[in-house]
């Protein structure tokens, strides 16, 4: 048959599979992959060590980075701390409860996915300044959002709602009532069946969402460059310094804290996953 | 999701009483109006905050226009080729064995935890001009960094995943006995393929391409990085209102914004309605 012919090729990495195609989806998928993202990412990988190790070392303990680094990855984790505690709360009242307007609530979640982040920087931006709908008021209270690390954090927390809530909302429906109904009728109050069973429950997703809003916020740049103000040492973000050096055409600068930023994501993320799996055992 | 409630409705014992109830639901929707539609509302009531004229006076710089240009012609690029990258990679790990399968779905899923302005920089690494092949392309006088080609690069970049991450789960639950069946009574590989697997995967495909359109439309780091600003050449829209926003432009900023804006909302609409009516069609357990 012509078909068993066309895969002779694939050799002995062909499946049982009876159909086509598969030598050049294959094929097609690893060079693409390899050509948009492997590729690049190995520039990346490599262009520090122009600099050597001392340089490199040089480059992202000099004062300005460290500072900026640590106001992303910081800023970060507030965000998606206070992305966890409220998309816990928007989660439970999607998937419990009945009332008008939830639908509309529902498809508001997605917002922050489909506005691109130049729009939500710029109207973040004008809603937190002094002069804002809401910059006016907190600066009434002493409190200065904008063009300070807490416009950082309010960015942050704008973009990264989604992965908690969207990470949750199919978890908590399927699990369903049974086991707090359990809980309940074996004398638990609600507190209690909340705590002991539902929340160990959800404490795989909760970590999950958490993670992707964190990772996500890390990488941030469209929706906190405008709200920051961009004060070097203060409210200066890692991928705006980054931007910052390539102007500058310091490239070897720039992909030093391009690999400093994916090198500690990724180590937060192993570190997360061994947890998850140890946990589990 | 939502229709499934009704049947789950809690009883008695672990029923929230009315207080946190409505406590609960009056955070939820406090949270959800302060931090996310509010910025929206701003949007709209600063573009138009001087009247609709000012604000469609904004589309007449040809500045602006050629920035629309630019958007949808960077989108008419990269969306397609992500989508012919998506169904081949959902094709190979869906309907075939092979070691390194799981290894594959990660690695492309990889764009989504780099940052954009990283996934600019790289390609800034290999084509700028003092990159990898920066003299190679100046001696043939090729331009791919502050040009088309880096605008493209960068937004296939990161809506990489998009499409593939939507079809890998939907066409791994289909299996692959219908198109088994086909083939086995003489199709060709091609139009097994047209008349057998895409229809069943048509509405999974849309929302993927929804996604990754609304993305590539809308990147803003990424770009950034690759198109060096220049007005009128390398601008696309959400660079065009950055460039505005700060000129002080403030109706102009929020006028093109506004557009973005309304992109923004017919898509979230388009994905709501295709995740009620063909919820069994689409993997959008996965989505993100």
């Amino acid at each position: 048959m012509s078909a068993t012919a066309a895969l002779a090729p694939a050799g002995r990495w062909r499946s049982r599979s009876a159909l086509p195609g598969f030598g050049l989806s294959l094929g097609f998928t690893i060079f693409y992959l390899s050509a948009i993202v492997l590729v690049p990412l190995a520039a990346l990988a490599i262009r520090p060590w122009t600099l050597g190790w001392s340089g490199f070392v040089a480059e992202v303990t000099a004062p300005r980075v460290l500072a900026a680094l640590k106001l992303s990855f910081g800023g970060a984790a507030i965000a998606a701390t206070i992305n966890t505690v409220f998309g816990l709360i928007v989660a439970w009242v999607l998937v419990r409860y009945r009332f008008p307007g939830k639908r509309l609530l529902d498809a508001l979640v997605d917002l922050p996915f489909a506005l691109p982040t130049a729009v939500a920087g710029i109207a973040l931006s004008t809603l937190y300044a002094p002069t804002g709908w809401l910059g006016a008021p907190l600066a009434h209270l002493g409190l200065k959002v904008a063009y300070t690390p807490l416009g950082v954090i309010v960015a942050l927390t704008f973009i990264g709602l989604p992965f908690v809530v969207r990470t949750l909302q199919p978890v908590l429906a399927d699990m369903g009532t049974d086991a707090e109904e359990a809980a309940a009728t074996l004398g638990a109050s609600r507190l209690q069946t909340f705590r002991r069973v539902v929340l160990p429950a959800l404490a795989p997703a909760l970590t999950t969402g958490a993670a992707l809003s964190f990772a996500r916020a890390v990488g941030e740049y469209g929706s906190v460059i405008f709200i920051a103000g961009n004060l070097p040492m203060v409210s200066e973000i890692a991928p705006l310094l980054i931007v910052i050096k390539l102007e500058e055409f310091d490239y070897a600068g720039a992909a030093s804290i391009g690999l400093v930023m994916l090198g500690i994501s990724f180590l937060m993320l192993l570190a997360l996953n061994l947890l998850q799996t140890w946990t589990r055992r | 999701m939502a229709a499934l409630l009704p049947a789950r409705r809690a009883r008695g014992p672990i029923e929230d009483g009315p207080v946190t109830r409505a406590a609960f639901i009056l955070i939820a929707v406090g949270f959800i109006v302060l931090f996310l539609l509010l910025p929206l509302i701003t949007v709209f009531a600063q573009a138009l905050s001087q009247g609709v004229n000012a604000a469609l006076a904004a589309f007449d710089d040809p500045d602006a226009r050629s920035a629309i240009r630019l958007t949808f012609l960077v989108a008419a690029i990269a969306v397609p080729l992500n989508v012919v990258f998506g169904v081949a990679a959902a094709w190979a790990v869906a309907k075939f064995d092979f070691p390194g399968k799981s290894m594959l779905v990660t690695l492309i899923d990889l764009p989504f935890s780099v940052s954009p302005v990283i996934a600019g920089l790289v390609y800034v690494l290999i084509f700028g001009l003092q990159g990898w092949l920066g003299p190679l392309l100046r001696d043939y006088n090729i331009k791919i960094i502050f040009a088309l080609p880096g605008l493209v690069l960068a937004t296939i970049f990161v809506t990489f995943p998009f499409v593939a991450r939507e079809l890998i789960p939907l066409m791994t639950d289909q299996g692959r006995d219908e198109e088994e069946a086909a083939v086995s009574l003489g199709a060709s590989g091609w139009s097994t393929f047209r008349r057998v697997t895409l229809p069943n995967i048509k509405w999974g495909l849309l929302y993927g391409v929804l996604l990754c359109n609304a993305r590539a439309m809308g990147e803003f780091g990424a770009v950034s990085v690759v198109s060096g600003h220049i007005r009128g050449l390398t601008n696309t829209m959400p660079l065009h209102v950055e460039v505005l926003y700060n000129d002080y432009q403030y109706v102009g900023a929020f006028a093109i914004a506004s557009l973005l804006a309304l992109l923004a909302l017919v898509t979230l609409v388009v994905k709501s309605f295709l995740e009620w009516r063909y919820a069994d069609e689409i993997a959008a357990v996965h989505r993100h």
